[in-house]
Protein backbone atom coordinates (compact mmCIF):
# COMPACT_ATOMS: atom_id res chain seq x y z
CA UNK A 1 0.00 0.00 0.00
CA UNK A 2 2.40 2.41 0.86
CA UNK A 3 4.51 1.44 -2.21
CA UNK A 4 1.82 1.94 -4.34
CA UNK A 5 1.50 5.63 -2.81
CA UNK A 6 4.91 6.14 -3.88
CA UNK A 7 4.75 4.82 -7.20
CA UNK A 8 1.71 6.61 -7.99
CA UNK A 9 3.43 9.95 -6.77
CA UNK A 10 6.26 9.49 -8.45
CA UNK A 11 4.02 8.83 -11.48
CA UNK A 12 2.93 12.05 -11.50
CA UNK A 13 6.18 13.97 -11.18
CA UNK A 14 8.01 11.66 -13.82
CA UNK A 15 4.12 12.95 -15.93
CA UNK A 16 4.76 16.61 -14.69
CA UNK A 17 8.32 16.21 -16.34
CA UNK A 18 6.97 14.81 -19.85
CA UNK A 19 4.27 17.68 -19.81
CA UNK A 20 7.06 20.03 -19.77
CA UNK A 21 8.94 19.01 -22.53
CA UNK A 22 5.48 17.76 -24.39
CA UNK A 23 4.04 20.68 -24.50
CA UNK A 24 6.28 22.22 -26.69
CA UNK A 25 6.79 19.84 -28.61
CA UNK A 26 2.82 19.09 -29.30
CA UNK A 27 2.50 23.08 -30.65
CA UNK A 28 5.84 22.85 -32.80
CA UNK A 29 4.35 19.79 -34.50
CA UNK A 30 0.37 20.86 -34.73
CA UNK A 31 1.44 24.47 -35.78
CA UNK A 32 3.54 23.69 -38.10
CA UNK A 33 3.34 20.25 -39.16
CA UNK A 34 7.08 20.31 -37.87
CA UNK A 35 8.80 16.87 -36.75
CA UNK A 36 11.42 17.98 -34.20
CA UNK A 37 13.26 15.10 -32.81
CA UNK A 38 16.40 17.54 -31.66
CA UNK A 39 13.12 18.80 -28.90
CA UNK A 40 15.15 16.26 -26.27
CA UNK A 41 18.33 18.09 -26.96
CA UNK A 42 16.50 21.03 -25.33
CA UNK A 43 15.79 18.96 -22.15
CA UNK A 44 19.59 17.82 -22.14
CA UNK A 45 21.14 21.75 -22.73
CA UNK A 46 18.81 22.54 -19.83
CA UNK A 47 20.38 20.15 -17.62
CA UNK A 48 24.01 21.17 -18.25
CA UNK A 49 22.97 24.56 -18.51
CA UNK A 50 21.94 24.43 -15.05
CA UNK A 51 24.66 22.62 -13.93
CA UNK A 52 27.04 25.27 -15.44
CA UNK A 53 24.50 28.53 -14.10
CA UNK A 54 24.18 27.10 -10.68
CA UNK A 55 27.77 26.82 -10.18
CA UNK A 56 28.50 30.29 -11.39
CA UNK A 57 25.61 32.01 -9.94
CA UNK A 58 26.15 30.04 -6.74
CA UNK A 59 23.13 28.51 -6.16
CA UNK A 60 19.86 26.97 -7.71
CA UNK A 61 17.31 29.38 -8.64
CA UNK A 62 18.91 31.74 -9.98
CA UNK A 63 20.49 29.28 -12.33
CA UNK A 64 17.41 26.96 -12.75
CA UNK A 65 16.10 30.85 -14.32
CA UNK A 66 19.40 31.46 -16.35
CA UNK A 67 19.48 27.85 -17.75
CA UNK A 68 15.86 28.56 -19.00
CA UNK A 69 16.11 31.45 -20.83
CA UNK A 70 19.43 30.21 -22.45
CA UNK A 71 17.68 26.93 -23.63
CA UNK A 72 15.02 29.23 -25.17
CA UNK A 73 17.87 31.31 -26.49
CA UNK A 74 19.31 28.48 -28.10
CA UNK A 75 16.02 26.99 -29.70
CA UNK A 76 14.82 30.14 -31.41
CA UNK A 77 18.39 30.08 -32.81
CA UNK A 78 18.12 26.99 -34.00
CA UNK A 79 15.19 28.03 -35.54
CA UNK A 80 16.59 30.81 -36.90
CA UNK A 81 19.85 28.53 -38.09
CA UNK A 82 18.19 25.57 -39.23
CA UNK A 83 14.48 24.90 -38.57
CA UNK A 84 12.96 27.42 -40.76
CA UNK A 85 14.69 26.05 -43.93
CA UNK A 86 13.09 23.01 -43.02
CA UNK A 87 9.28 23.57 -42.69
CA UNK A 88 8.82 23.21 -46.67
CA UNK A 89 10.64 20.28 -46.77
CA UNK A 90 9.19 15.99 -46.18
CA UNK A 91 9.04 14.83 -42.93
CA UNK A 92 12.28 13.00 -44.04
CA UNK A 93 13.92 15.52 -44.26
CA UNK A 94 13.07 17.03 -41.16
CA UNK A 95 13.50 13.67 -39.34
CA UNK A 96 17.10 13.10 -40.71
CA UNK A 97 18.38 16.61 -40.50
CA UNK A 98 16.77 17.02 -36.73
CA UNK A 99 18.40 13.50 -35.95
CA UNK A 100 21.37 15.11 -37.08
CA UNK A 101 21.17 17.86 -34.97
CA UNK A 102 21.33 15.50 -32.22
CA UNK A 103 23.93 13.88 -32.57
CA UNK A 104 25.57 16.79 -33.48
CA UNK A 105 24.75 18.17 -29.94
CA UNK A 106 25.17 15.30 -28.08
CA UNK A 107 29.15 15.37 -28.84
CA UNK A 108 29.24 18.78 -28.59
CA UNK A 109 28.21 18.63 -25.35
CA UNK A 110 30.67 15.75 -24.66
CA UNK A 111 33.73 18.31 -25.69
CA UNK A 112 32.26 21.30 -23.47
CA UNK A 113 31.37 19.23 -20.13
CA UNK A 114 32.90 15.76 -21.00
CA UNK A 115 31.34 12.10 -20.83
CA UNK A 116 31.42 11.87 -17.15
CA UNK A 117 27.84 12.51 -15.37
CA UNK A 118 27.38 15.91 -13.74
CA UNK A 119 24.87 16.27 -10.70
CA UNK A 120 22.99 19.29 -9.31
CA UNK A 121 22.20 19.42 -6.04
CA UNK A 122 18.91 20.07 -4.99
CA UNK A 123 18.14 23.11 -3.85
CA UNK A 124 18.45 23.36 0.86
CA UNK A 125 15.33 24.61 0.58
CA UNK A 126 13.30 21.22 -1.48
CA UNK A 127 16.13 18.79 -0.27
CA UNK A 128 14.35 17.54 3.12
CA UNK A 129 11.89 15.03 2.69
CA UNK A 130 8.41 14.74 5.00
CA UNK A 131 6.21 11.86 6.55
CA UNK A 132 3.59 10.82 4.16
CA UNK A 133 2.05 8.18 6.35
CA UNK A 134 3.03 6.18 9.30
CA UNK A 135 7.04 4.63 8.24
CA UNK A 136 7.17 6.30 4.97
CA UNK A 137 8.77 9.44 4.35
CA UNK A 138 8.84 11.11 0.59
CA UNK A 139 11.22 13.78 -0.77
CA UNK A 140 10.27 17.63 -0.61
CA UNK A 141 11.65 18.11 -4.48
CA UNK A 142 9.77 15.56 -6.13
CA UNK A 143 6.27 17.17 -4.68
CA UNK A 144 7.87 20.35 -5.76
CA UNK A 145 8.56 18.96 -9.62
CA UNK A 146 4.56 18.09 -9.42
CA UNK A 147 3.50 21.48 -8.04
CA UNK A 148 5.41 23.26 -10.58
CA UNK A 149 4.33 21.05 -13.09
CA UNK A 150 0.74 21.46 -12.41
CA UNK A 151 1.34 25.56 -12.24
CA UNK A 152 3.05 25.64 -15.81
CA UNK A 153 0.00 23.64 -16.46
CA UNK A 154 -2.07 26.34 -15.26
CA UNK A 155 -0.63 29.03 -16.85
CA UNK A 156 -0.55 27.51 -20.30
CA UNK A 157 -3.94 26.45 -20.64
CA UNK A 158 -4.61 30.57 -19.77
CA UNK A 159 -2.44 31.63 -22.11
CA UNK A 160 -3.85 29.32 -25.46
CA UNK A 161 -7.38 29.42 -23.70
CA UNK A 162 -7.50 33.11 -22.79
CA UNK A 163 -5.35 35.27 -24.67
CA UNK A 164 -5.08 36.40 -27.93
CA UNK A 165 -2.09 35.16 -29.02
CA UNK A 166 -3.21 31.81 -27.77
CA UNK A 167 -6.30 32.07 -29.65
CA UNK A 168 -3.90 32.20 -32.32
CA UNK A 169 -1.66 29.24 -31.82
CA UNK A 170 -5.55 26.75 -31.57
CA UNK A 171 -5.86 28.38 -34.59
CA UNK A 172 -2.93 27.51 -36.65
CA UNK A 173 -2.69 24.44 -34.64
CA UNK A 174 -5.91 23.65 -36.66
CA UNK A 175 -5.59 25.15 -39.67
CA UNK A 176 -2.35 26.99 -40.50
CA UNK A 177 -2.88 27.84 -44.43
CA UNK A 178 -6.45 29.75 -43.42
CA UNK A 179 -4.86 31.24 -40.56
CA UNK A 180 -2.44 32.64 -42.79
CA UNK A 181 -4.50 33.83 -45.88
CA UNK A 182 -6.48 35.68 -42.72
CA UNK A 183 -3.67 38.07 -42.45
CA UNK A 184 -1.48 36.30 -39.31
CA UNK A 185 2.50 35.71 -39.55
CA UNK A 186 2.16 32.10 -39.32
CA UNK A 187 6.11 32.37 -39.69
CA UNK A 188 6.41 34.78 -36.39
CA UNK A 189 3.65 32.74 -34.36
CA UNK A 190 5.66 29.51 -34.70
CA UNK A 191 8.85 31.32 -33.25
CA UNK A 192 6.68 32.05 -30.70
CA UNK A 193 5.55 28.64 -29.94
CA UNK A 194 9.33 27.78 -30.51
CA UNK A 195 10.98 29.53 -28.04
CA UNK A 196 7.95 28.67 -25.63
CA UNK A 197 8.46 25.25 -26.39
CA UNK A 198 12.47 25.28 -26.49
CA UNK A 199 12.34 27.48 -22.71
CA UNK A 200 10.08 24.47 -21.24
CA UNK A 201 12.07 21.67 -22.19
CA UNK A 202 15.40 23.39 -20.84
CA UNK A 203 13.19 24.06 -17.62
CA UNK A 204 12.25 20.57 -17.27
CA UNK A 205 15.82 19.56 -17.91
CA UNK A 206 16.81 21.87 -14.87
CA UNK A 207 14.08 20.57 -12.46
CA UNK A 208 15.01 16.82 -13.38
CA UNK A 209 18.65 17.38 -13.04
CA UNK A 210 19.30 16.73 -9.47
CA UNK A 211 17.22 13.39 -9.83
CA UNK A 212 19.25 12.04 -12.59
CA UNK A 213 22.55 11.87 -13.51
CA UNK A 214 23.16 14.55 -16.27
CA UNK A 215 24.47 12.99 -19.17
CA UNK A 216 24.88 13.35 -23.07
CA UNK A 217 21.96 10.97 -24.74
CA UNK A 218 19.77 12.15 -21.79
CA UNK A 219 17.82 13.68 -24.39
CA UNK A 220 16.76 10.84 -26.16
CA UNK A 221 14.73 8.40 -23.59
CA UNK A 222 12.50 11.51 -22.76
CA UNK A 223 11.89 12.61 -26.53
CA UNK A 224 10.51 9.23 -27.03
CA UNK A 225 8.07 9.09 -24.07
CA UNK A 226 7.03 12.52 -24.86
CA UNK A 227 6.17 11.66 -28.82
CA UNK A 228 4.05 8.86 -27.05
CA UNK A 229 2.62 11.29 -25.23
CA UNK A 230 1.73 13.93 -28.30
CA UNK A 231 0.07 10.66 -30.10
CA UNK A 232 -1.85 9.30 -27.33
CA UNK A 233 -3.35 13.47 -26.03
CA UNK A 234 -3.00 14.43 -29.90
CA UNK A 235 -1.29 16.35 -31.32
CA UNK A 236 -1.43 19.84 -31.03
CA UNK A 237 -3.67 19.57 -28.09
CA UNK A 238 -1.85 21.28 -24.89
CA UNK A 239 -5.04 19.70 -22.95
CA UNK A 240 -3.90 16.43 -24.47
CA UNK A 241 -0.63 16.51 -23.43
CA UNK A 242 -1.09 17.31 -19.96
CA UNK A 243 -3.55 14.32 -19.50
CA UNK A 244 -1.46 11.77 -21.73
CA UNK A 245 1.65 12.94 -20.29
CA UNK A 246 -0.33 11.94 -16.40
CA UNK A 247 -1.28 8.69 -18.02
CA UNK A 248 2.35 7.51 -19.46
CA UNK A 249 4.11 9.02 -16.08
CA UNK A 250 1.46 6.58 -14.24
CA UNK A 251 1.79 3.54 -16.65
CA UNK A 252 4.95 3.79 -16.63
CA UNK A 253 6.02 3.92 -13.41
CA UNK A 254 2.72 1.84 -11.58
CA UNK A 255 2.89 -0.39 -14.27
CA UNK A 256 6.26 -1.32 -14.09
CA UNK A 257 5.82 -2.12 -10.27
CA UNK A 258 2.81 -4.13 -10.71
CA UNK A 259 3.83 -6.10 -13.81
CA UNK A 260 6.95 -7.19 -11.69
CA UNK A 261 4.97 -8.57 -8.87
CA UNK A 262 2.11 -10.04 -11.62
CA UNK A 263 4.33 -12.24 -13.76
CA UNK A 264 6.23 -13.50 -10.25
CA UNK A 265 2.42 -14.30 -8.77
CA UNK A 266 1.66 -16.01 -12.09
CA UNK A 267 4.89 -17.63 -13.14
CA UNK A 268 7.70 -19.45 -11.86
CA UNK A 269 10.97 -17.45 -10.73
CA UNK A 270 13.24 -17.57 -13.66
CA UNK A 271 10.31 -16.82 -16.29
CA UNK A 272 8.50 -13.79 -14.24
CA UNK A 273 12.87 -12.30 -14.01
CA UNK A 274 12.68 -12.39 -17.64
CA UNK A 275 9.30 -11.79 -18.75
CA UNK A 276 8.16 -9.17 -16.25
CA UNK A 277 10.83 -6.28 -17.55
CA UNK A 278 10.23 -7.29 -20.79
CA UNK A 279 6.54 -7.04 -20.61
CA UNK A 280 7.03 -3.59 -17.88
CA UNK A 281 8.99 -1.39 -20.78
CA UNK A 282 6.59 -2.47 -23.32
CA UNK A 283 3.61 -1.35 -21.41
CA UNK A 284 3.15 2.00 -22.26
CA UNK A 285 3.28 1.43 -25.91
CA UNK A 286 0.70 -1.42 -25.30
CA UNK A 287 -1.26 1.72 -24.05
CA UNK A 288 -0.38 3.85 -26.79
CA UNK A 289 -1.97 1.61 -29.46
CA UNK A 290 -4.86 0.90 -27.53
CA UNK A 291 -5.53 4.85 -27.24
CA UNK A 292 -4.98 4.45 -31.27
CA UNK A 293 -7.19 1.52 -31.92
CA UNK A 294 -10.01 3.67 -29.86
CA UNK A 295 -9.52 7.31 -31.46
CA UNK A 296 -6.85 7.16 -34.55
CA UNK A 297 -6.20 11.05 -34.04
CA UNK A 298 -5.57 10.85 -30.24
CA UNK A 299 -7.57 11.84 -27.34
CA UNK A 300 -7.92 15.40 -27.53
CA UNK A 301 -6.91 16.25 -31.62
CA UNK A 302 -6.35 19.40 -32.47
CA UNK A 303 -6.64 19.23 -35.97
CA UNK A 304 -9.57 18.03 -37.81
CA UNK B 1 -10.09 53.87 -62.51
CA UNK B 2 -6.95 51.44 -61.88
CA UNK B 3 -7.91 48.21 -61.84
CA UNK B 4 -7.89 46.45 -58.30
CA UNK B 5 -5.96 43.17 -59.67
CA UNK B 6 -3.90 43.18 -62.21
CA UNK B 7 -2.21 39.54 -63.38
CA UNK B 8 0.61 40.12 -66.15
CA UNK B 9 2.02 37.70 -68.45
CA UNK B 10 1.83 34.79 -65.51
CA UNK B 11 4.30 31.52 -65.62
CA UNK B 12 4.89 28.83 -63.53
CA UNK B 13 6.03 25.81 -64.81
CA UNK B 14 6.66 22.12 -62.92
CA UNK B 15 8.91 20.08 -64.75
CA UNK B 16 8.34 20.38 -68.34
CA UNK B 17 4.42 20.75 -67.18
CA UNK B 18 3.18 23.94 -67.57
CA UNK B 19 0.67 24.81 -65.60
CA UNK B 20 0.30 28.65 -65.56
CA UNK B 21 1.44 29.86 -69.63
CA UNK B 22 1.64 33.63 -69.57
CA UNK B 23 -1.52 34.55 -67.80
CA UNK B 24 -2.74 37.64 -67.89
CA UNK B 25 -6.19 38.65 -66.32
CA UNK B 26 -7.53 42.38 -64.67
CA UNK B 27 -9.96 42.94 -62.08
CA UNK B 28 -12.04 46.17 -61.92
CA UNK B 29 -13.41 47.67 -59.27
CA UNK B 30 -16.88 46.37 -57.87
CA UNK B 31 -16.59 43.50 -60.38
CA UNK B 32 -16.78 39.83 -60.35
CA UNK B 33 -14.82 38.19 -62.90
CA UNK B 34 -14.66 34.30 -63.28
CA UNK B 35 -12.15 32.04 -63.97
CA UNK B 36 -13.38 28.49 -65.48
CA UNK B 37 -11.86 26.00 -66.99
CA UNK B 38 -11.61 21.98 -67.04
CA UNK B 39 -10.04 20.26 -64.12
CA UNK B 40 -6.04 20.29 -65.00
CA UNK B 41 -6.24 23.75 -66.69
CA UNK B 42 -4.31 25.47 -63.69
CA UNK B 43 -6.89 27.67 -61.71
CA UNK B 44 -5.91 26.35 -58.60
CA UNK B 45 -2.29 27.03 -58.63
CA UNK B 46 -3.55 30.33 -60.19
CA UNK B 47 -5.25 31.20 -57.22
CA UNK B 48 -2.42 29.97 -54.94
CA UNK B 49 -0.16 32.28 -56.68
CA UNK B 50 -2.56 34.71 -56.34
CA UNK B 51 -2.78 34.56 -52.39
CA UNK B 52 0.71 33.51 -51.89
CA UNK B 53 1.51 30.31 -51.09
CA UNK B 54 2.80 29.37 -54.61
CA UNK B 55 5.49 31.94 -56.15
CA UNK B 56 5.27 32.36 -60.09
CA UNK B 57 8.45 31.65 -62.32
CA UNK B 58 7.88 34.73 -64.42
CA UNK B 59 5.08 37.62 -64.75
CA UNK B 60 3.73 40.30 -61.70
CA UNK B 61 0.85 40.38 -59.68
CA UNK B 62 -0.45 43.81 -58.79
CA UNK B 63 -3.46 44.56 -55.96
CA UNK B 64 -4.50 48.03 -56.29
CA UNK B 65 -0.93 49.93 -56.96
CA UNK B 66 0.87 47.82 -55.05
CA UNK B 67 3.51 45.02 -56.75
CA UNK B 68 2.87 41.68 -54.76
CA UNK B 69 4.57 39.36 -56.31
CA UNK B 70 6.91 38.41 -54.23
CA UNK B 71 4.95 39.19 -50.82
CA UNK B 72 4.10 36.20 -47.98
CA UNK B 73 0.72 35.35 -47.84
CA UNK B 74 -0.11 37.56 -44.60
CA UNK B 75 1.20 40.90 -45.82
CA UNK B 76 -1.28 40.41 -49.02
CA UNK B 77 -3.92 39.67 -46.61
CA UNK B 78 -3.08 42.78 -44.97
CA UNK B 79 -3.23 44.97 -48.22
CA UNK B 80 -6.82 44.17 -48.90
CA UNK B 81 -6.53 40.05 -50.48
CA UNK B 82 -9.06 38.00 -48.85
CA UNK B 83 -9.71 34.35 -50.04
CA UNK B 84 -11.49 31.23 -49.27
CA UNK B 85 -10.24 27.92 -49.95
CA UNK B 86 -12.13 25.07 -51.85
CA UNK B 87 -11.74 22.46 -48.80
CA UNK B 88 -14.43 24.13 -46.78
CA UNK B 89 -12.06 26.00 -43.99
CA UNK B 90 -13.40 27.19 -40.72
CA UNK B 91 -11.83 26.40 -37.32
CA UNK B 92 -14.65 24.24 -35.96
CA UNK B 93 -13.99 24.09 -32.16
CA UNK B 94 -14.43 27.69 -32.28
CA UNK B 95 -17.68 30.00 -32.04
CA UNK B 96 -19.02 31.09 -35.00
CA UNK B 97 -18.62 34.48 -33.78
CA UNK B 98 -14.79 33.72 -32.73
CA UNK B 99 -13.97 32.76 -36.11
CA UNK B 100 -15.12 36.21 -37.65
CA UNK B 101 -13.12 37.87 -34.62
CA UNK B 102 -10.32 36.30 -35.56
CA UNK B 103 -10.24 37.23 -39.01
CA UNK B 104 -11.04 40.91 -37.97
CA UNK B 105 -7.87 40.29 -35.59
CA UNK B 106 -5.68 39.20 -38.24
CA UNK B 107 -6.51 41.99 -40.65
CA UNK B 108 -5.50 44.51 -38.36
CA UNK B 109 -2.27 43.12 -38.14
CA UNK B 110 -2.64 43.41 -33.57
CA UNK B 111 -3.57 39.93 -33.26
CA UNK B 112 -0.43 38.88 -31.53
CA UNK B 113 -1.40 41.28 -27.89
CA UNK B 114 -1.49 38.98 -24.81
CA UNK B 115 -3.54 41.46 -23.03
CA UNK B 116 -7.18 42.13 -24.09
CA UNK B 117 -8.89 45.77 -22.72
CA UNK B 118 -12.72 45.03 -22.56
CA UNK B 119 -13.41 48.29 -24.30
CA UNK B 120 -11.30 46.67 -27.47
CA UNK B 121 -12.89 43.11 -27.20
CA UNK B 122 -16.43 44.96 -27.82
CA UNK B 123 -15.32 46.64 -30.56
CA UNK B 124 -13.83 43.41 -32.27
CA UNK B 125 -17.62 41.22 -30.98
CA UNK B 126 -19.29 44.23 -32.52
CA UNK B 127 -17.22 44.45 -35.87
CA UNK B 128 -17.87 40.71 -36.23
CA UNK B 129 -21.07 40.79 -35.28
CA UNK B 130 -21.83 43.43 -38.30
CA UNK B 131 -20.17 40.85 -40.51
CA UNK B 132 -22.05 37.82 -39.58
CA UNK B 133 -25.29 39.95 -40.00
CA UNK B 134 -24.48 40.56 -43.70
CA UNK B 135 -23.48 36.71 -44.76
CA UNK B 136 -26.99 36.15 -43.15
CA UNK B 137 -25.35 34.08 -39.36
CA UNK B 138 -26.70 36.70 -37.39
CA UNK B 139 -28.77 34.09 -35.26
CA UNK B 140 -25.97 32.03 -34.39
CA UNK B 141 -22.58 33.75 -33.30
CA UNK B 142 -22.45 31.37 -30.24
CA UNK B 143 -22.63 28.00 -32.09
CA UNK B 144 -19.67 26.18 -32.16
CA UNK B 145 -18.23 26.42 -36.30
CA UNK B 146 -18.14 22.60 -36.34
CA UNK B 147 -21.64 22.45 -36.02
CA UNK B 148 -22.90 24.20 -38.82
CA UNK B 149 -24.35 22.64 -42.19
CA UNK B 150 -22.32 22.88 -45.18
CA UNK B 151 -23.99 25.81 -46.30
CA UNK B 152 -23.80 27.83 -43.27
CA UNK B 153 -19.73 26.76 -43.12
CA UNK B 154 -19.90 28.04 -46.91
CA UNK B 155 -21.54 31.45 -45.80
CA UNK B 156 -18.96 31.55 -42.32
CA UNK B 157 -16.25 31.54 -45.12
CA UNK B 158 -17.45 34.60 -46.60
CA UNK B 159 -17.84 36.42 -43.37
CA UNK B 160 -14.02 35.34 -42.54
CA UNK B 161 -13.22 36.99 -46.18
CA UNK B 162 -14.91 39.85 -45.73
CA UNK B 163 -14.34 40.95 -42.07
CA UNK B 164 -11.14 42.28 -43.32
CA UNK B 165 -12.76 44.49 -45.31
CA UNK B 166 -10.78 43.45 -48.43
CA UNK B 167 -10.02 44.69 -51.92
CA UNK B 168 -10.48 41.80 -53.87
CA UNK B 169 -11.73 38.65 -52.85
CA UNK B 170 -10.74 35.19 -54.34
CA UNK B 171 -13.38 32.68 -54.17
CA UNK B 172 -12.35 29.15 -54.59
CA UNK B 173 -14.94 27.07 -55.77
CA UNK B 174 -17.31 28.56 -52.80
CA UNK B 175 -20.06 26.18 -53.83
CA UNK B 176 -18.64 23.24 -53.97
CA UNK B 177 -20.45 20.72 -52.03
CA UNK B 178 -23.53 22.69 -51.97
CA UNK B 179 -26.84 21.28 -52.63
CA UNK B 180 -29.39 22.97 -54.62
CA UNK B 181 -31.04 25.38 -52.22
CA UNK B 182 -27.60 26.39 -50.49
CA UNK B 183 -26.35 26.95 -53.97
CA UNK B 184 -29.14 29.08 -54.44
CA UNK B 185 -28.86 30.68 -51.46
CA UNK B 186 -25.21 31.24 -51.83
CA UNK B 187 -25.45 32.74 -55.27
CA UNK B 188 -27.99 35.25 -53.74
CA UNK B 189 -25.63 36.28 -51.31
CA UNK B 190 -22.30 36.61 -53.35
CA UNK B 191 -24.88 38.91 -55.90
CA UNK B 192 -25.02 41.30 -53.14
CA UNK B 193 -21.44 41.29 -52.71
CA UNK B 194 -21.10 42.95 -56.01
CA UNK B 195 -19.77 46.72 -55.81
CA UNK B 196 -18.27 45.92 -51.99
CA UNK B 197 -15.50 44.60 -53.58
CA UNK B 198 -13.88 42.84 -56.84
CA UNK B 199 -14.21 38.95 -57.01
CA UNK B 200 -12.12 36.75 -58.51
CA UNK B 201 -14.39 33.35 -58.77
CA UNK B 202 -13.11 30.43 -59.35
CA UNK B 203 -16.44 28.01 -59.71
CA UNK B 204 -17.38 25.09 -61.67
CA UNK B 205 -20.86 25.56 -61.09
CA UNK B 206 -21.73 27.20 -64.54
CA UNK B 207 -25.50 28.55 -63.68
CA UNK B 208 -23.51 30.56 -60.86
CA UNK B 209 -21.39 31.69 -63.18
CA UNK B 210 -23.06 32.70 -66.23
CA UNK B 211 -25.58 34.58 -63.46
CA UNK B 212 -22.74 36.45 -61.41
CA UNK B 213 -19.57 36.95 -63.64
CA UNK B 214 -19.59 40.80 -65.42
CA UNK B 215 -16.52 38.96 -66.94
CA UNK B 216 -15.49 35.46 -67.80
CA UNK B 217 -12.24 33.48 -68.91
CA UNK B 218 -11.43 30.44 -69.63
CA UNK B 219 -8.66 28.72 -68.77
CA UNK B 220 -7.32 25.50 -70.26
CA UNK B 221 -3.47 24.03 -70.34
CA UNK B 222 -2.45 27.04 -68.14
CA UNK B 223 -3.73 29.42 -70.52
CA UNK B 224 -6.38 32.19 -71.26
CA UNK B 225 -8.24 30.88 -74.07
CA UNK B 226 -11.13 33.17 -74.17
CA UNK B 227 -11.78 35.83 -72.45
CA UNK B 228 -15.12 38.24 -72.28
CA UNK B 229 -18.77 39.10 -71.49
CA UNK B 230 -21.19 36.33 -70.60
CA UNK B 231 -22.77 36.17 -73.77
CA UNK B 232 -19.89 36.03 -75.57
CA UNK B 233 -18.25 33.17 -73.87
CA UNK B 234 -21.54 31.24 -74.69
CA UNK B 235 -20.91 32.55 -78.31
CA UNK B 236 -17.80 31.15 -78.24
CA UNK B 237 -17.47 28.34 -80.84
CA UNK B 238 -13.40 27.64 -79.26
CA UNK B 239 -15.02 27.77 -75.72
CA UNK B 240 -17.29 25.35 -76.42
CA UNK B 241 -15.42 22.45 -77.86
CA UNK B 242 -12.85 22.61 -74.99
CA UNK B 243 -14.76 23.02 -72.46
CA UNK B 244 -18.47 24.33 -72.49
CA UNK B 245 -20.15 20.86 -74.58
CA UNK B 246 -21.83 21.10 -77.85
CA UNK B 247 -25.55 21.05 -76.09
CA UNK B 248 -24.51 24.00 -73.46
Amino acid sequence: MTLLAVQLLNGFQLGMLLFLVAAGLTLVFGVMNFVNLAHGVQYMLGAYLGVTCASLAGGFWLGLLLAAMAAGAFGLALEWLIFRHLYARSDLDQVLATFGIIVTLNEAVRLLWGSAPLELPMPDLLSGSFMLMDGLRYPVYRIAITAVGLLVGLALAFLVNRTRAGMLIRAGASNPDMVNALGVDIRRLFRLVFGIGAMLAGFAGVLAAPLVSVEPGMGENVLILAFVVIVIGGIGSIRGAFIAAILVGLVDTVGRTMITDLSHAVLSGQAASRLGPALASMLIYLVMAAVLAWRPAGLFPART
Amino acid sequence: MTDLLRITDLRKHYGALRVTDGVTLKLAPGSIHAVIGPNGAGKTTLIHQISGTVRPDAGSIHLADHDITTLPPHRRARLGLARSFQITSVLPEFSVLENVALAVLGARGSAFGFLRPLAAEKRLNDAASTVLARVGLAARPASLAGALSHGEKRQLELALALAAEPKVMLLDEPLAGAGPEEAERLIALLATLRGHCGILLVEHDMDAVFQLADEISVLSQGRVIANGTPAEIRADPAVRAAYLGEDF
